[in-house]
This record gives structure tokens, sequence and C-alpha cells, in this order.
């Protein structure tokens, strides 16, 4: 019965504890909806449409600091995020330009990510390299094989992925439009922020992830394989690269582009920083850096700045290296990044 | 550098371009033809050779901007932000001031553009300094934000009259000029290159930037203000990729004209990182990569294969010599140098 | 499954060889371990007692030789191989997850889960509670592990083998963190497992221990077994000269200090430590020339604070340190060291040392920018190298030559080229933080002796060190740290070996022995 007591009390400390944590993100939320709302004047439409296009522009986002997120946590830093998201765009695009099939595509997009983690985890954990050349490497390989091998005039035969109306929930005022009538990477990617977070404390696989990525000869002396759950996570952490990848070319944009990520995987890991390594904390930064690149259709609603695309264009940028300085010296990253391990 | 250590970029060259010819082949050309007309197309010539020199003078300073901030443990990805500030504004000097003899006015426009460098550069080595903000994260972003910021500043207040979106010409006096063929600029990069050298080698400031990059701890158990360090190393980094962005334009193009060079900061990592760092080695390893260049067009023109392949080459040069392991299986080598910028990470 | 008789040892290692690069660590070693039975595995720092474990665990795979459990023959080419044999290890550098929880890291790699995938957080606390009533080893399960004491930690570590079924236990150098009374208690539940059978391997420098506990002794030196025997059969100097090779002076011979003017005054310092947390707590201390005043403590008492605190090296909160009567609170590092303060620190290849700069430029790391070293900025390498060559001569360095990378020195080696470097600089006083640890025997005395001569040239020495042994036989005055407060400073003839075990442990000089 006592401990019946003390478990009781022990939730009632983390519910407060977790309002405490959270209390900046309370703030900055409120104000947000309040700037939203008084540029926006009351306008519904205004208000949906900012918001719309808040969780469009964290979409990506929250996927690449979630690819991010499954590296670091396991011990190896993954600067190539940029590279493959452009390569699953890429290859996600050609395929289902050449299938006809958008789901296929979406399946070789996210194949390619995997692909793209596996020569990372290649680099870094099985030939020891430094992990931050070998996220260099990712993205001038990306930039040099889309380019060389994109043929000009591919389009997709089916259009780009669909909306999903969610029956009568589609149907609300504001949230419905926000929420419940989206496409299906972006209902997936609402999805796997808890699955992710779940995996990551409450599974023994996220267990043991944490294990080698902060002290990885504990690990390996209780017999968990470093080398093969750094394998693991880089490859599972690429193919949510690539699904962020097929997100761009085949839901949102419809095409492929040259570079088209247009830095979105580094953006992605100043979010998963932001958010603490955490999936939950790494969604709600991905929502303030969506804002922020949501922000310009503010700006065309009011008329600010329509002359000047770059100052709007600078946005997300900047307010990124904001929160690195504001925030990075504060958070503690898992202790045993960057270093290449061996047993001997 | 000795021969030893010298042949393991010349194995990571000679395998790329091995593995590149496959590629090319399975992309339905003759990597005989594309890789005869990439030389044919830079190294043939007193023309095609001037053209390589031409392109291998940004090159120089940006390895050399990478190998430096290298050298104190810092990676600088921010070499193409750099230089594109460095190059507007050495152009917005160059045609902005007029009545000026030329042994002032040329001097001055690649000092001025150096200097926005070394500002633009030291904006990550403050934030990295004073906030622990890892600056490959900081540098890309200034990346965006100094394309952003040139692309408007070239369209809008230094523009040229017109439909092309550009600065005027600079004026005569501010042009460095062209020895035949070859521009002069990369005899300055070349100078560069040797005071960089020197500064590491023998001064007490290129000693502290190396005990910095060697073990920042130690470096500061012994006293050394590694903030500093930080700073300073950042600063000069960018200075030197200003200037390459500054001789660009007072020496080869003649006026900035946005979007000329992307890229410019990935591929001074593959210069640096060929180069192993040493401030010497950037140089052959430039003209090696303005040769790719140099040549591309006329591969495509000759032999129809894109020119992007030379950025797959590149990506596979980085892998090998970026790889401990390849390397030290290729040489048999005991001990290689084994390059780290990671330590650094979130801390 | 082969018989197993009385006779059968539990763990058996025969003739086993290892080499790394061109070192021999192991060269035909043989051991054996018998159920029940502690035996002590005794050598000096470098012996290849390590190596050998690691080869028992799985971490490392032996060039040549053979280990049996249970009288069969087994391939451990991993740790895992070696759990699943029933052999544990506690590692002399804790493999503990420093921010998971005490059941978190007890279960770690068999981890009790529900449909093979949730990780069942219940049942690992059980099991935690459990196996500490059995063997008398509470710990909080839930308590996360840098939060703990050392000595709790280590408890966690022998759990983590219990949890497993070990009936092998190795345990790598397991006292030298810990107090004599956490020492005690230590022996005391290695004493209460092989009671019931568990076989037990202890390996130590510190023969006292070895007298106290083991039931049988091997001694290994230079890689090799240079003998077995019992603690009946023998005593500390027998011991002693197996191990060494030689006769040791067990302690340095010293006159009795005759301290002059105050060097160092440090008045109610505190200072926090990286998390935010008060490390160092209203701490005073002097030091005056030509005495050593020892710091004694439990590890991450506050000493890394306070050192780094009074070098300059990390931010002072309140309190005031002062040098020769000038206050250099919130000086530079390098103020501090122009001012004459020298500095070995605690960690010599991360702090000490650039392992990628030659020795030559090691020896001047501190000094590389003053004449004669450089002028006007440039350096002057001729000077260096004729400064270090001498250096290296008076303080017999070992290295083919002063262009070395101090990287490739052997450990001793790396502190005698610390030690020259700041002995060398012309100091008022000298901050030394575990000036000997994990180095040879022979380079511990060399680094003694030269505190002691330094001390009588007029050097003020703060002597900061774990080990008991090294504050007794090198201070003229002792003071005591716990929690971030100096408990006790008094003349070291006034404090023997068992009070200051005490007040370490427990932070109190008045309370009797439990």
């Amino acid at each position: 019965m006592g401990l019946v007591m003390a478990d009781d009390a022990k939730h009632r400390n983390v519910l407060a504890a977790i309002v405490y944590r959270l209390r900046w993100w309370l703030v900055t939320g409120a104000l947000l909806v309040a700037f939203t709302l008084w540029t926006g004047e009351f306008h519904q439409a205004q208000t949906t449409a900012i918001l719309a296009s808040t969780l469009r522009h964290s979409t990506p986002l929250v996927l690449g600091a979630l690819c991010g997120m499954l590296g670091e946590r396991s011990g190896v830093i993954n600067i190539g995020i940029e590279g493959q998201m452009l390569m699953s765009a890429w290859g996600g695009f050609m395929v289902a330009s050449a299938t006809g099939d958008l789901l296929i595509g979406v399946l070789a997009g996210v194949a390619v990510g995997m692909l793209m983690g596996a020569v990372l985890a290649g680099i870094s954990v099985g030939l020891r390299g430094d992990q931050i050349i070998a996220g260099t490497v990712l993205n001038i390989a990306a930039i040099g094989i889309t380019s060389f091998f994109f043929t000009q005039g591919r389009t997709l035969p089916s259009g780009k992925l669909r909306p999903i109306r969610l029956g009568p929930l589609a149907d609300l005022p504001v949230a419905g439009r926000v929420l419940f009538s989206n496409k299906p990477i972006t209902y997936l990617t609402l999805l796997l922020v808890p699955v992710v977070w779940f995996g990551l404390f409450r599974t023994t696989w996220g267990l043991r992830t944490r294990a080698v990525g902060e002290h990885p000869s504990a690990a390996e002396t209780v017999g968990i394989s470093v080398v093969g759950m750094r394998y693991l996570n880089l490859i599972l952490g690429g193919g949510i690269a690539g699904l962020a990848g097929a997100y761009l070319s085949l839901e949102a944009v419809g095409s492929f582009e040259r570079g088209m990520t247009n830095g979105k995987g580094f953006v992605a890991l100043a979010v998963m920083i932001f958010g603490r390594w955490n999936p939950i904390g790494a969604w709600g930064a991905a929502l303030l850096f969506g804002y922020a690149s949501a922000v310009q259709t503010q700006f065309q609603f009011r008329d600010w700045l329509t002359s000047d695309p770059q100052f709007v264009g600078m946005i997300p940028f900047v307010v990124t290296i904001v929160v690195l300085a504001g925030f990075v010296g504060r958070a503690r990253p898992p202790a045993s990044i960057g270093q290449p391990y061996s047993r001997e | 550098m000795n021969i030893r250590s010298a042949l393991v970029p010349v194995l990571a060259v000679a395998l790329a371009i091995a593995v590149g010819a496959v590629i090319i082949a399975l992309s339905g050309s003759s990597p005989v033809d594309a890789y005869r007309a990439l030389i044919e197309g830079s190294l043939s010539d007193p023309k095609s050779i001037g053209r390589t020199l031409e392109k291998a003078t940004p090159l120089v300073m940006g390895g050399l901007a990478v190998a430096f901030a290298f050298k104190a443990g810092l990676f600088n990805i921010g070499g193409q932000g750099q230089l594109v500030v460095g190059a507007i504004i050495a152009g917005a000097v160059g045609y902005g001031i007029s009545d000026l003899p030329w042994i002032i006015h040329a001097p001055l426009a690649l000092l001025v553009g150096a200097l926005a460098g070394a500002a633009w550069g030291a904006i990550p080595g403050v934030l990295k300094a004073t906030r622990g903000a890892h600056e490959v994260i900081t540098t890309i972003m200034l990346n965006f934000v100094a394309l952003n910021l040139t692309d408007w500043l070239a369209s809008k207040v230094w523009r040229e009259p017109g439909v092309i979106v550009r600065t005027p010409r600079i004026e005569p006096s501010a042009e460095i000029p062209r020895w035949g063929e070859i521009p002069t600029g990369f005899f300055l990069a070349v100078v560069a290159a040797l005071a960089c050298w020197y500064l590491l080698r023998g001064t007490t400031f290129g000693f502290e930037i190396q005990s910095v990059g060697l073990n920042a701890d130690a470096a500061r158990y012994a006293g050394i203000s590694v903030r500093r360090i930080f700073v300073t190393t950042m600063a000069i980094s960018g200075m030197l990729a200003g200037l390459g962005g500054a001789i660009e334009t007072n020496g080869i193009v003649g006026r900035y004209e946005p979007g000329f060079n992307a890229g410019l900061g990935f591929e001074g990592i593959t210069i640096a990182l060929l180069a192993r760092t040493h401030p010497l080695g950037v140089i052959p390893a430039a003209i090696l990569i303005g040769a790719m260049q140099a040549g591309g067009s006329m591969m495509q023109f000759k032999a129809d294969v894109q020119p992007e392949i030379t950025k797959i080459i590149q990506a596979l040069i980085l892998v090998f010599v970026a790889t401990p392991i390849i390397v030290r299986w290729l040489l048999n080598k005991r001990e290689a140098d084994e390059l780290s910028v990671s330590s650094t990470w979130g801390s | 499954m082969s018989q197993v008789s009385e006779a059968t040892p539990a763990l058996e290692a025969i003739g086993i060889h290892k080499r790394f690069g061109g070192v021999v660590a192991n060269d035909d070693v043989n051991l054996r371990v018998e159920k029940g039975r502690i035996h002590a595995l005794l050598g000096e720092n470098g012996a290849g007692k390590s190596t050998l474990v690691n080869i028992l665990f799985g971490l490392y795979r032996a060039d040549r030789g053979e280990v049996r459990v249970a009288g069969e023959v087994v391939n451990l080419g991993r740790p895992r191989d070696a759990i699943d044999r029933g052999i544990g290890m506690v590692h002399q550098h804790f493999q503990l997850v420093p921010v998971l929880t005490v059941a978190e890291n007890v279960v770690l790699g068999d981890e009790p889960s529900r449909s093979h995938t949730m990780f069942d957080f219940g049942a690992a606390r059980r099991a935690v509670q459990e196996l500490g009533e059995r063997y008398g080893l509470e710990v909080d399960p839930e308590a996360v592990v840098e939060d703990l004491p050392v000595g709790t930690q280590q408890r966690v570590e022998i759990l983590r083998s219990l949890y497993r079924r070990a009936d092998v236990l190795i345990l790598d150098e397991p006292t030298a963190v810990l107090t004599p009374q956490e020492t005690d208690q230590l022996l005391e539940v290695l004493r209460g497992l092989a009671d019931q059978g568990v076989a037990i391997v202890f390996i130590t420098h510190k023969l006292r221990e070895v007298l106290a506990i083991a039931d049988e002794v091997t001694v290994m030196r230079d890689g090799r077994v240079v003998g077995s025997t019992t603690p009946g059969e023998t005593d500390e100097a027998g011991l002693a000269e197996m191990m060494v090779g030689r006769s040791v002076v067990l302690r340095v011979s010293k006159t009795p200090a005759s301290p002059a003017a105050t060097v160092l005054r440090v008045n109610d310092l505190c200072v926090d430590d990286d998390r935010g947390l008060r490390a160092v707590n209203e701490l005073s201390l002097e030091v005056r020339a030509g005495e050593i005043l020892g710091v004694a403590g439990v590890e991450g008492n506050g000493q890394r604070e306070l050192v780094e605190a009074v070098t300059g090296l990390r931010s002072v909160v309140s309190g005031i340190v002062e040098m020769d009567g000038h206050n250099i609170t919130g000086l530079s590092p390098r103020q501090i060291s122009e001012l004459g303060m020298a500095h070995i620190p605690e960690n010599r290849e991360k702090h000490g040392l650039v392992g990628a700069h030659s020795v030559a430029d090691n020896l001047v790391l501190n000094q590389y920018y003053r004449a004669p070293f450089a002028r006007r900025g440039f350096r002057r390498m001729d000077t260096v190298t004729e400064h270090s060559r001498s250096l290296v001569a008076d303080y017999d360095i070992r290295t083919p030559d002063v262009f070395t990378p101090a990287r490739a020195l052997s450990g001793g080696n790396k502190q005698k080229t610390i030690a020259a470097r700041e002995f060398s600089q012309g100091a008022r006083l000298l901050v030394a933080a575990q000036p000997t640890r994990g180095i040879d025997v022979g380079s511990i005395e060399f680094v003694h002796q030269q505190l002691i001569d330094q001390r009588d040239r007029g050097l003020a020495v703060l002597l900061i060190s774990a080990e008991l042994d090294e504050i007794l036989s090198l201070s003229d005055r002792i003071g005591v740290i716990y929690g971030g407060r100096l408990v006790v400073v008094a003349d070291a003839s006034d404090l023997d070996r068992i009070r200051i075990g005490r007040i370490m442990t427990t932070g109190s000089h008045d309370t009797p022995a439990t």
C-alpha cells in the first residue's frame, strides 16, 4: 500500500516535472498562437493556412531529426541527413516516375535512405572513419549522383500523393484542415514520433541503443554488439530520412529538383539538438521551425517584405543559428558521440 | 610530407578514377574517351592550362580555408558563404571607387574582400567559443544566409542596370592582370598557401593552433586560450575564403554574378582532405580538381558524359582519403595519421 | 557436460601468449582458480594482469594458449561467450552507463521483457532487490548510476555479474578507488561470495590486501608468472620482492620540512562542478614554501574542482585564492602560471600532454611563447631542442629522441615528461594531482624523490591523491576532503591511516568506527 502511494506521488511529480521541463515550450507556443491570431486578425482561413503550412514544413524536419537521433543515441553523428534526403527524394521520384506507382516510389525512397544509412555506417562504424567526414561524403556524393543521373523532363504519371480526409473529423473548423485532411507521409510522421519515443524509452532495443551511445564498452562487456546496434540504428534512421526525401519529391512538390533539400537536413540536426535528442521534443522544435518557414505565408498576407524575398528566405537559417547558440551549450548529447569504437 | 603519406592521396585519386570509369561505362559511355576529353580540355595547351589554373585559384583558397581550420580541430563548411561575401564586397569596392591608382585600388579591393570573409568566418568562431554551437551547422546555415544576402545585394543594392542580376564591371584600376594565359591570382593563392604553411610551422600562434587542434584540453591546461584560437582561426579561415572570392571577382570574372562557384565549400573539403590538411598539399589537390572542372565541358561535348561525374569522383576520393582502414590496408601501415573533427560535437 | 569434481578448477588459463605490436603483454601465462577460493593476481602496473583477465573475459583474444572453464576448453571470442560460461568481471574503470538507473545497468544485455520487445522495468527492479538481499549488496534499483558514490557503483558491477549467475568473478583492481573502510566491506562481501562457492580472481598491487584476503596468490612480472604462493608462506617484503624483482624501499626517505612563508592561501572557496552542483564548499587551506600539503579523500569529493579553481581553469563562485599575497582569483591559467604556479594534472593523456606533439614541444607546452623559446612571435626551434635534450637527460625520460611524439612513450615516461616541464620552470608552487597514478614502481620512486627534493629547495606543494599510501609517505601536513570541505588539517604525524580512512568515509573525525 505504501508502495502504491509512493508510486502515485511519483507520477504526480513526473507530471509536474514534465510541465516544468516544457515551460519554455509552453510559453513559446502561447506566444506563437497569440502572434498568429493577432496577425491573422482572427481570420479563420489565414490562421488555418498558417497552421497547415507549419505542419507541412515541420514534416521533413522532424523526420530528419528522428534520423539524426537514432544515430546519435547510438553514438554516431550523422551530418549526412541532407544527402540521405536528397538521394531518397531523387530515388523515390525516379522509381515512381518509371513505375507510375507512388507507393513503390515511397518505398524506393525509404530503401535508398536505408542504403545511404548503411554506407554511413560502413564508413564510420565498420571502417572507423571520422563520422563528420563520413557524413560529408554522403552529402557530396548525393549532389553528384542526383545531378549526374537526373534526366530533365520526367514527371509523375499519377501526380503527387493526395490528401486523405479522415471522415467527419476533416470537416471540423481549422483542426479539420490542419490535422485531419493531410497526405499519407504527414500522417505517418505524426505516428512515427510517439513510436520512436516508445522505442527509445520503453523497449529493450531503446535501452541498448542508449547504452551503446553513452558507454559503448559497457554495452560490449554485457554482450551487446556495439557495431551491430550502430549499423541497425543508422540503417533505420536512413529509412526515416528516406521517408523525408520521398515526402519532398512525391508529397510536397511532385517532382525532383536539383538540391531540393535546400539545407533541411542540417536544420533537422538543429531541431534534434533543440529537442534534446527526444522525439517529442524534436517534434515541438520542428513545429517551431516549421512556423518560421510558414511565416512566409503570413508575410504574404500582410504584404511584408514581398519585394525582398531573400530576407524571408533567410529566416529558417537564422532561427537555426540562434537556437543552436542559445541551447546547445545547455543540452547534453550522448556521451560517446563522435568516437569510432574498437574493442582492442 | 614524406613519400609514404603522399602515397595515400595518390592511391585515393587512382581508385576514385577507376571507380568513376566503371560508372561512366555503366551509364553507356566510353571511359577512355571521357578521360581523354577531360585531359584535353584541361591540360593540353596553354589556353586549357590557363583555364585549369583559373578554376584552381579559388579552389586553392577554399581548400586552404578548410585545411587551416582543420589544424585547430574546426570543420569549416562555410567556405562558400565566406567566399561569396568576399567576392561581392571586393566587386563593390572594384566598381564603386574610381580615380584610384592601380597600386592602391587592386590591393584595397582584395583586402576589403578578405576582411569581409574574415568577419563572416568569425561569426561561427564566436558562436562556438562563447555558446558552444558546433561550427558545422552554423557555417552551413551561414552559407544559406550569405547566399540570400549577396543575392539581395546583387539584385537590389549594387545591381547593374539591365535584366541580368549582377554587379557592374569593376574599374580597370581594380583588376588583377593576367600573365599570358595564367591568372596572376593563382600566384597570390600560392603565396597564401606558403604563408599558412609558415604560420603553422614557425610561429607561436601556429603552435597554439596546432596544440588546440590536437588536444584542446591539454592546450587549455597549458594556458592557451582555446576560445581565442577558435575565433582567430575561423576568422583567418574565412579570410582565406573571402580572398579567394575577391580574386575570383577582380582577377577572373571581373564582376560579381550570383551563383558562380556554387558548391565551392564542398570542393574545399575534398581538397583539404586530399592534401591531408597540409597547406602546400592544397596546391596540387586544387589543380587536380580544377582540371576536372576545366575539362568537364569538353568531356560533355566530346564523350557525352555529364560533368557531374566529377562530383562523384570527388566523393569517392573523399571516401578513400577519409577512411583510415582502407589506407592502412593499402599501405600496410600500422599507424595512419587519422583525421578527426568529430571530437567537439555538442560540447 | 563434463563431470565437475573437486579437483577440476573453476577456471584455468594454460600457456597464454598475447602481443600488442612489439610489446609482449602475456608470455606463457598459467593460472588456476578453484571453486570457492579467492585467488589474488599480484603485479605492478604493466605486468600483464589486466591483459590476462581481459583474455579470460573475452575482451581480447590470446595469440596462443587455451582457457578452460570447469575443465572444458572454451573459445572466448566476445564477452558474451564468457558471460554465458558463468564468468563475471568487475572492471577497473566501471563499465556502467552513467545516465541509466541501477536496475537498467544490472540487467542490460539480458533484459527481462514482455513479448520480446518491451522492457520490463518492474522485473528488473525486483531482480536487483532480490540479489541485493541474498548477497548483502543492497542498492536502490531506481537510483541513477552517475549520482552514486564510487563504492556503490562497484556494488552495481558485482550485482550485474551475479544477475548473470556468475560462478567465477574477476575483479580488476577493485580497491584502487575505495577508502580503507570500503575496502574492508568489499573484502567481506567477497569472502561471503566465496563461501557460497564463487571462485574469485582478485587483481591488485596492494600487498596488504593480498595477505588479508587471498587463499592463493599468483605473482606476475613483465608479462610472466614469476611465482605462486599462499599468504601463509610469505610476507609483505617477500611479495614485494617477487613483484618488482628486487627489494624495494617501501617508504620515501625524507627529512622533516622547514616551512617558510605562506605561498598559497585559499579562503572560503566555493566552486561548482560541470553540472552546476556545488563541488567545493567554503574550503580554506594554506600551503607554505618548503612543505607538502597532502589532500586525501575519496575521488569525487571536490578534488578536481579544487585543483581547477586554484589553477584558473574553472571559475570560482565565491571565495579567494591568493598566491604570495596577491589575489589570483579569476585570473587566466596563463596569468597564474606566470606568477609561478606549476601543475601536474590528474589526467596526463588528456590534460598533460599533446600526444601528437614531439617530446620537445611537450616540454615547452606552457613556455613556448617566451624567451628563449620564441622571439617576436616566431619560435626558436634550436633552443627548444637544446632545452628538451637537457631535460630528457636530467629527468631520465626514456625516448628514442626529443622529436618522438609523446604518445609513443610509456606511462611513466609521459609522467616524467610532465614533471620535467613543471619542475623546470622555477615555480613557487606546485599543484600535483594523482602524480603517480598508473605508472611503474621505478617512475613512482623517481617522481616521489623529485617532489621531496623540490620541497627541500623551497617549493610549496599541494598534493592531491586518492592513494592513501602516497599521501602518508610524502606529506608534511595532511588534509582530508569530504563533500567539498576540508574536514581536518593536521600534521602528518598526528594522523594515521585508520583515522584518515574514517574521515574519508564519513566526513567526521569524531564518530567511532562502526
